[in-house]
């Protein structure tokens, strides 16, 4: 589904990313972990398309197309979803109004009838279920106000709306206490399918225990420099990533998936 | 008739010949009041950018070209008017082509407590008491338009609401420009009285067509009375070469209720001011605006609340969306007298610059004499938050989709507390329109 093979990255003059190779296959739900500044976040809005970073070398392929020469707005039509890690605050927009132009762009680029707002109303208050969401919000600007787990509920009721083939969550438990933490990852749970797959990105094992990833990648220096299954996150969490640095750079890359 | 001398050939000079033709054979009070505002224009003369309230507005391109007052309605003017009417056709409408009263456009129905009647008929009666209060709000001794205004007003409409009387319908006062002569000025002037406890609401709308160069320097007089409410819109729509420079300038009584919206897109340069005088304890105002300009458009806005008692109230946010190599200019002032003690007062002027070429020049200013009050202002000029736009592509909208849809964001609030509905949305899809590139289709064009 999605091919990454030497991605490198700057933003100005600072090359962030030095060469990522990675696989996703469909029904897969990879980890991306690593310390701060490792580029992982980096790595979630390049594949989202974010015109602050500038792609340098290396190519990303989604479904055989080449996703680099693709706009944000045609990688979201084409089933790529990043949930933010710092979701941005619209004044003035609503989200039904916002959720709900989102959801006929993508049905209109999938060649579907676009839907009037009493049908979407039908189609959220379902989604919004998901995540233990008030209605009320529906009429409230997008995000403004919201408080931080708020925001990151939002994200996860936008993925349940676009309904995407590759979800990519960037630091979504970060700022979360524990409740919030279940809510937003049963959400992910039930929206998982042999069809789609996820890149979870996290500083920290903990959401890994409710989303249950099939590969955990470590991200330092910019650099993939270890990969393994669910209990590498296990591992990271007793030793910590300073372990991973002096032990085992083992495979630079060559992340398998 | 004026004993100031002035160059012969100026535009002034020229103004001054037109006085004289309105003068004749009507003696009164409204003879002396045109004499007496012409001397104070003669001496004022056009405001030059030495003057601090014109500093970033260049007056030159109406100062040194000569527009002709045009001197007698048109005779049954074929204007189509329905671009520029907002909600039910069964509003009471006054429209006013090239200046002058267009019955076959109007319709005003009678209601009892209402009195809704033309500057031109009331002046043809001679010296009409409904017109008591003309000239006694507006300064014509200190803002030279004003002055111009005073001295060559033509027609307009005078409405009073009697004590207590509750006009539910907007009443929608209309002014277009069918330029039957290259440089036409009008000189539109409107009194609203509103007594004790009355509420009404009333829409200017102010578009021109074709192609040439005209002015337009509307007045319009506001008294509201013990605890009236009126809701004032303008919309300022002119043609593309118009210069238009209006003046609100209103007065009010004790727990009375100016909620003022001015609503500018339109006009080559174009200056709207609105002033209002708190003058009774528990009198509040909203004055709100929004600008919406592109191209070579200069867009100014001047306003002053001046808080005369205690206890008084304002709230004022100005919005701008320029564009293009537009120039806006906002100059808001909020002054509290030593007496007007618990003023609450809060001021905003908020611009969007759309293009690297566009723009603005923001002045809030408070002067405060009173030492109990809680006020507040603040300007802000931004760009569109590259960010939030990646936010939105990044939900499958596309570029066109996300900046139109931040760009009505940024104007949403402001545009929402328009309290006419059929104004609000007629004025919202102007701003969706616009941004879109498209012709501007309400209200004129």
């Amino acid at each position: 589904m999605l091919e990454i093979n030497g991605l490198r990255a700057n933003i100005g003059e600072n090359e962030i990313l030095k060469g990522i190779n990675l696989t996703v296959n469909k029904g897969e739900v990879h980890a991306v972990m690593g310390p701060n500044g490792s580029g992982k976040s980096t790595l979630a809005q390049v594949i989202a398309g974010h015109p602050a970073y500038e792609v340098t070398a290396g190519s990303v392929t989604y479904d055989g197309q080449d996703l680099l020469e693709m706009e944000p707005e045609e990688r979201a039509q084409a089933g790529i979803f990043l949930a933010f890690q710092y979701p941005v605050e619209i004044p003035g927009v609503t989200n039904a109004y916002f959720l709900r132009s989102a959801y006929n762009a993508v049905r209109k680029a999938r060649g579907e009838d676009e839907v009037d707002p009493l049908e979407f109303l039908d189609v959220m208050e379902e989604k919004m279920k998901l995540v233990d969401m008030d209605p009320s919000m529906l009429n409230r600007s997008v995000n403004a106000g919201f408080s931080g787990g708020e925001k990151k509920r939002n994200e996860i009721v936008q993925l349940a709306v676009l309904n995407p083939r590759l979800a990519i969550l960037d630091e979504t438990d970060s700022g979360l206490d524990i409740d919030a933490l279940r809510i937003v990852a049963d959400g992910v749970n039930k929206l998982r399918s042999p069809e789609k797959s996820a890149i979870v990105v996290t500083h920290y094992q903990r959401l890994l225990n409710y989303i249950v990833p099939d590969f955990v990648h470590v991200l330092a220096g910019g650099r993939i420099v270890r990969s393994g299954g669910k209990e590498l996150a296990l591992e990271l969490e007793e030793h910590g990533y300073d372990w991973i640095q002096t032990h085992a750079p083992e495979a630079a890359g060559a992340a398998r998936g | 008739m004026t004993a100031t001398v002035t160059q012969p050939e100026s535009p002034v000079h020229h103004y001054l010949e037109s006085l004289d033709d309105l003068l004749t054979g009507k003696p009164g009070r409204v003879a002396e009041l045109r004499v007496r505002a012409m001397d104070r224009f003669v001496a004022l003369g056009f405001p030059s950018m030495k003057n601090e309230d014109w500093h970033y507005t260049s007056v030159a391109p109406i100062a040194t070209r000569v527009f002709g007052r045009t001197s007698s309605a048109p005779a049954a003017p074929e204007v189509d008017v329905s671009p520029m009417l907002f909600g039910s056709p069964d509003w009471p409408r006054l429209v006013f082509v090239d200046g002058w009263f267009a019955p076959e456009l109007s319709h005003v129905a009678e209601s009892a407590g209402v009195r809704v009647s033309t500057l031109a008929a009331l002046l043809a009666e001679g010296d009409s008491t409904d017109l008591a209060r003309l000239g006694t709000i507006a300064d014509h001794d200190n803002v030279a338009f004003t002055a111009l205004n005073t001295a060559l007003m033509q027609d307009g409409a005078v409405i009073q609401i009697g004590a207590g009387v509750e006009v539910e319908a907007p009443i929608h006062l209309v002014y277009v420009s069918t330029r039957p002569a290259p440089l036409c000025a009008v000189f539109p002037r409107n009194l609203l009285v509103l007594e004790r406890s009355a509420r009404a609401t009333v829409i200017e709308s102010y578009a021109g067509f074709g192609e040439e160069s005209y002015l337009t320097v509307p007045v319009t007089e506001i008294s509201l009375g013990e605890g009236a409410q009126l809701d004032h819109i303008k919309v300022q729509n002119e043609a593309p070469g118009a210069f238009h420079v209006g003046t609100i300038q209103a007065r009010q009584e004790r727990d009375s209720e100016l909620h003022s919206f001015s609503y500018a897109a339109g006009a080559e340069l174009s200056r709207t001011n609105v002033y209002t005088i708190l003058d009774g304890q528990g009198a509040s105002c909203t004055m709100n605006g929004m600008y919406m300009v592109s191209g070579l458009q200069h867009v100014d806005h001047q306003t002053r609340i001046e808080h005369a008692q205690p206890n008084t109230t304002s709230r004022e946010i100005y919005k701008g969306i320029l564009d293009g190599h537009s120039h806006g200019v906002f100059n808001g002032k909020v002054y509290v007298r030593p007496e007007a003690q618990k003023t609450d007062g809060k001021q905003s002027n908020n611009n969007l610059l759309l293009s690297d070429h566009a723009r603005i020049d923001t002045k809030p200013q408070l002067e405060i004499f009173a030492d109990d009050v809680k006020c507040t202002h603040g300007a802000t000029v931004g760009r569109l938050d590259e960010v939030a736009l990646f936010y939105m592509k990044s939900r499958g909208l596309d570029a066109e989709q996300a900046r139109t849809l931040l760009i009505y964001a940024f104007a949403a609030d402001v545009l929402e507390e328009i309290p006419v509905k059929a104004v609000r949305d007629a004025l919202e899809s102007a701003v969706f329109a616009r941004v879109r590139g498209e012709e501007l289709q309400v209200a004129g064009e």
